[in-house]
């Protein structure tokens, strides 16, 4: 079924140098702070980071929520801007699979694809077997995960105590330690392009259609960086 | 507030999980040696950096209370921090959350 030393090993993972867990517990909170004052109870603040997981749709949610969208708009908004998972999926999971591995077990684990779960998985899946990487990357997910559920109650039960200036300092910690992650990945040609030509075109597209620009400039950018990269060699 | 909360918990889950279902199925077959598969990872990469761009110079939520000169200021300092402490992620983090809520009030 699971091969628990594997799913240990990735589990903790969390606790290493170059671990997410800072940032990850940073933005829960604030996510568990905003769930509260937007009028969710602690069992839905629970339900949602657990089913969600993944921090710009659980953003956008709230926001919605607020403005009382209906539930099409929330879809549509909450797809789009988290779309990102499908190329992030597809370019991690062949990584994962064994012949040994029961289909099911994949699409239970890609529950847990989410950037902070995907960067240590791209770091790391060369030193595991591959026949348990698969395990292991269901540990590094539980545990990413775990971090997010106990940051969201910790953020919900505390929301009453942060300052507007704490939940400024709490929201920016996400996207900090993911641009240094982003910045550390440009080791060729073509990750240096994929990152660089995303965040311009993403600026670029955002003033022609914020909803669809973070997919128009991944697109656009990912498909000219693997081009460039291709014709030098990578 | 008019939509029930549970039901928008449950279009967002269902939303975010439709994403990475199709990627399983997208990569069922594919080799991770073939030109295909690169081109995803250059996607992956490129819609997150996207998406990162957007969150700190377009924000929604408490990050779009701080002016655009403060976060991009806090952004670049602890990029500068990350390459002096070699490439260690726990200085720049811990540091953007202070500087950034100390910031906040006057830049």
């Amino acid at each position: 079924m699971i091969n628990i030393n594997y799913f240990l090993k990735g589990f903790f993972c969390i606790k290493s140098v170059n671990s997410p867990a800072i940032a990850l517990a940073a933005g829960f909170i604030a996510i568990g702070a905003l769930f509260k004052s937007i009028g969710l109870n602690i069992q839905e603040s629970i339900f949602s980071t657990f089913l969600t997981y993944a921090m710009p749709g659980s953003l956008i949610m709230a926001e919605s929520l607020i403005v009382g969208a209906s539930l099409l708009n929330i879809f549509f908004a909450v797809w789009l801007v988290n779309a990102r998972l499908y190329p992030m999926t597809v370019s991690l999971f062949p990584l994962l699979t064994h012949k040994s591995q029961p289909r099911l077990k994949y699409y239970l684990a890609c529950h847990f694809v989410a950037v902070s779960a995907w960067l240590i998985m791209k770091e790391n899946y060369k030193s595991v077997e591959r026949k348990y990487r698969l395990d292991y990357w269901i540990g590094v997910g539980a545990s990413n995960l775990s971090v997010a559920v106990l940051a969201t109650i910790f953020g919900f039960f505390i929301a009453d105590y942060l300052s507007k200036d704490m939940m400024i300092g709490l929201a920016i910690v996400n996207p900090v330690y993911f641009t240094c992650v982003m910045v550390g990945a440009m080791k060729t040609i073509q990750m240096s392009l994929a990152v660089i030509l995303g965040s311009l075109f993403g600026i670029l597209f955002y003033f022609i259609s914020p909803e669809w620009c973070i997919l128009f400039s991944g697109l656009t950018a990912g498909t000219l960086a693997f081009f460039v990269g291709e014709l030098n060699g990578n | 507030m008019v939509t029930n909360i549970v039901l928008a918990i449950l279009a967002t889950s269902l939303a975010t999980y439709t994403s990475r279902f199709l990627g399983v199925m997208t990569s069922k077959k594919m080799r991770e040696n073939s030109k295909i598969f690169k081109w995803f990872n250059c996607l992956a990469y490129s819609t997150l950096s996207a998406l990162l761009v957007r969150i700190i110079i377009f924000p929604a939520g408490a990050l779009s209370d701080a002016s655009y000169l403060s976060r991009v200021t806090v952004v670049l300092f602890c990029l500068f921090i990350f390459f002096i402490f070699k490439r260690n992620f726990v200085y720049p983090t811990v540091t953007s959350a202070i500087m950034m809520a100390l910031l906040s009030e006057h830049l």
